[in-house]
């Protein structure tokens, strides 16, 4: 009795066959996190093949980092992931420390596994506002944002930087922590649980966000092994793999936390890894303040401007010597042992890897960034294949990539 | 089980292509050449007690600066890890020439795919037999290995695809847009800087 709604409208309706086209998603697209770019082949919605380009934000960071001392090679860091700078600060002292056998103080090793975690919990709250968002929750949008400020705040009380911080330092962190930052800091960790519980409350079981997520984007354990997924990514498929845990740094061996894992591979699975791993940040955050140790919170052999404790007469006596001492301040401690070695540290985005040559000179020979997520966007035209336009958006925010890091 | 026992028993599996062995700060090297390099890590992916099944990363290196002996130009460099044994290599392939490259290991691992492309595209080494070898962080027309250590470090050349951007912008302009406001050779003087 009823004519079919658009029997009138001249507008081809796709039947499935015969309506291939390519469609470039990006790079200014706003659910693609930033300048990236997927080539689509699709039949109606479908993508039959999908294609990632990146490099739109290449800066040659490995490139520049040859030119620079170990030290001076700490600010580029900053600029890969640019939501968790901490995280990847932490990556590099780490691996740098290895390479050229530096020693770090306990508290030191307790203040960088803090500021790392909280860098998680920034990181996952950015994660969670923007997939919600581009799943059309946008409530959760404004929450992790209210959240997350605190936490900006609480950086910027620390080391003067909101987004680019260079806090620690190869050998120990660069100023001390503060009874009133720890102080705040336990403000937040006391009311983090209620907000945690706000977010779960709006999507958990929320019906569209499971539709969504759940079964969508399947990733089995050995396919997320052989892509190269790391991090939540890789968990949410059910493999146990987190540095943390498989070789800790830092004070992780001191903590205590569990590493939580998915079953189904799916969004919704990865979802709940990184749900999970807030709860566990604030408890690895809680345990570092309760054991936080007194003691100095840079070694003796750090390759790094040593600010005096205090002004030493030559600095005191006049303008010109106070240059002077600046400068011996900023100091080359080679020759440094040669070798080359790999470290990874367990970032919010995944395994940031740094393998380093050093050939002895105060410069890293070369310095290789293994970047989570640029494999994770390597690894996106086989999960997303297949599936829907819009579970490829799912997708993306379901990888958490950052394309500062993907890029370099 | 140790690195240094796994590196034992490659090099008995292997006896002509291990080149030689080595530990650093705790971590196991094996220096191969590259012509069974895909037979390599698959005996290391596959073997029972090995079974490293996660490429953690995959880089090239360029020797041309460095001091030590008996060095190739290239490496590709492959390091690996156990999930579930929780045991690590490193795997350095000894590259003479670029050009000639080594055999992709996309086969083995199918995350390897972009990061061989990335050292294709920025050390120009090529992967024989890899699916879809085409620059990935770079343009396609871009000219030169940025990571070798030839790759000049200051200079005042444009990117070939400039000019023709620059006319594009002027066709479309609408405000008296001045191409000659953007010419080249006006970079800051450079001084010398050693890479």
């Amino acid at each position: 009795m009823s004519r079919p709604l658009m029997q009138h409208l001249e507008v081809p309706v796709p039947d499935g066959e015969g309506e291939r086209y390519s469609l470039r998603m990006g790079p200014q697209h706003p659910a693609t996190h930033g300048v990236l770019r997927v080539d689509l082949e699709l039949d109606g919605e479908t993508i039959l093949a999908c294609m990632p380009q990146v490099g739109y934000l290449h800066r040659g960071i490995e490139k520049l980092a040859e030119s620079r001392t170990y030290a001076q090679g700490l600010i580029l860091t900053d600029r890969l992931d640019y939501i968790a700078a901490m995280a990847n600060n932490v990556g590099y002292c780490v691996a740098v420390e290895r390479l050229l056998s530096i020693s770090v103080p306990l508290r030191a090793k307790y203040i960088r596994t803090m500021v790392a975690e909280m860098s998680r919990i920034c990181s996952h709250l950015l994660w969670l506002a923007t997939h919600a968002l581009d799943i059309g929750a946008m409530t959760v949008f404004l929450y992790c944002f209210r959240e997350r400020e605190i936490l900006l705040d609480l950086f910027e009380e620390l080391c003067g930087a909101r987004l680019t911080f260079s806090y620690p330092r190869i050998g120990g962190v660069r100023q001390d922590v503060t009874a009133g930052f720890i102080s705040e800091l336990q403000r937040f960790l006391d009311i983090f649980p209620s907000k945690m519980e706000e977010y779960e409350t709006l999507i958990d079981t929320n019906r569209i966000w499971l539709k969504r997520t759940v079964g969508v984007g399947k990733v089995t354990g050995e396919e997320a092994l052989a892509l190269g997924l790391t991090g939540a990514c890789l968990r949410g498929s059910g493999i146990d793999y987190d540095i943390r845990k498989h070789q800790p740094y830092d004070a992780y061996g001191l903590v205590d936390f569990e590493v939580p894992l998915g079953r189904d591979g799916d969004i919704y699975a990865r979802y709940r890894c990184r749900m999970e791993e807030l709860h566990q940040s604030a408890r690895i955050i809680q345990q570092c303040i309760d054991q936080l140790p007194p003691g100095p919170i840079v070694g003796p052999d750090a390759p790094d401007l040593v600010m005096p404790a205090k002004a030493s007469p030559r600095i005191a006596a006049g303008a010109t010597t106070y240059g002077a001492g600046l400068i011996k301040l900023i100091r080359d401690r080679g020759p440094y042992l040669a070798g080359d070695i790999y470290v990874a540290t367990e970032v919010p985005k995944g395994e940031l890897g740094f393998y380093f040559i050093s050939d002895g000179s105060s410069r890293p020979y070369r310095m290789h960034i293994r970047s989570p997520s640029f494999i994770h966007i390597g690894a996106m035209a086989a999960i997303a294949k297949g599936g829907l336009v819009a579970d490829l958006i799912a997708n993306i925010g379901s990888l958490d990539i950052v394309l500062g890091e993907s890029d370099r | 089980m140790e690195s240094m026992a796994i590196a034992d028993r490659l090099r008995a599996e292997f006896p002509d292509t291990i080149l030689h062995t080595y530990t650093h700060q705790g971590q196991t090297a094996v220096v191969v050449r590259p012509g069974r390099i895909v037979d390599i890590l698959r005996w290391l992916r596959e073997t029972d007690g090995i079974r490293m099944n996660h490429l953690r990363s995959l880089c090239g290196v360029d020797n041309a600066g460095r001091q030590e002996q008996g060095l190739s130009r290239f490496e590709v460099v492959y390091n690996l890890y156990s999930v579930s044994l929780r045991h690590e290599i490193r795997v350095r392939a000894a590259v003479d020439d670029g050009e000639a490259g080594i055999d992709s290991v996309v086969e083995l691992w199918s995350g390897a795919d972009w990061l061989e492309r990335e050292t294709y595209d920025l050390l120009g080494i090529r992967f024989n037999n890899h699916p879809d070898l085409r620059r990935v962080l770079l343009p396609d027309d871009w000219v030169g290995y940025p990571l070798r250590k030839d790759y000049p470090l200051r200079g005042a050349e444009e990117w070939s695809g400039m000019t023709e951007l620059l006319a594009k912008v002027k066709e479309l302009d609408q405000y008296g847009f001045d191409p000659q406001g953007h010419a080249p050779g006006q970079a800051a003087p450079s001084r010398e800087d050693s890479p």
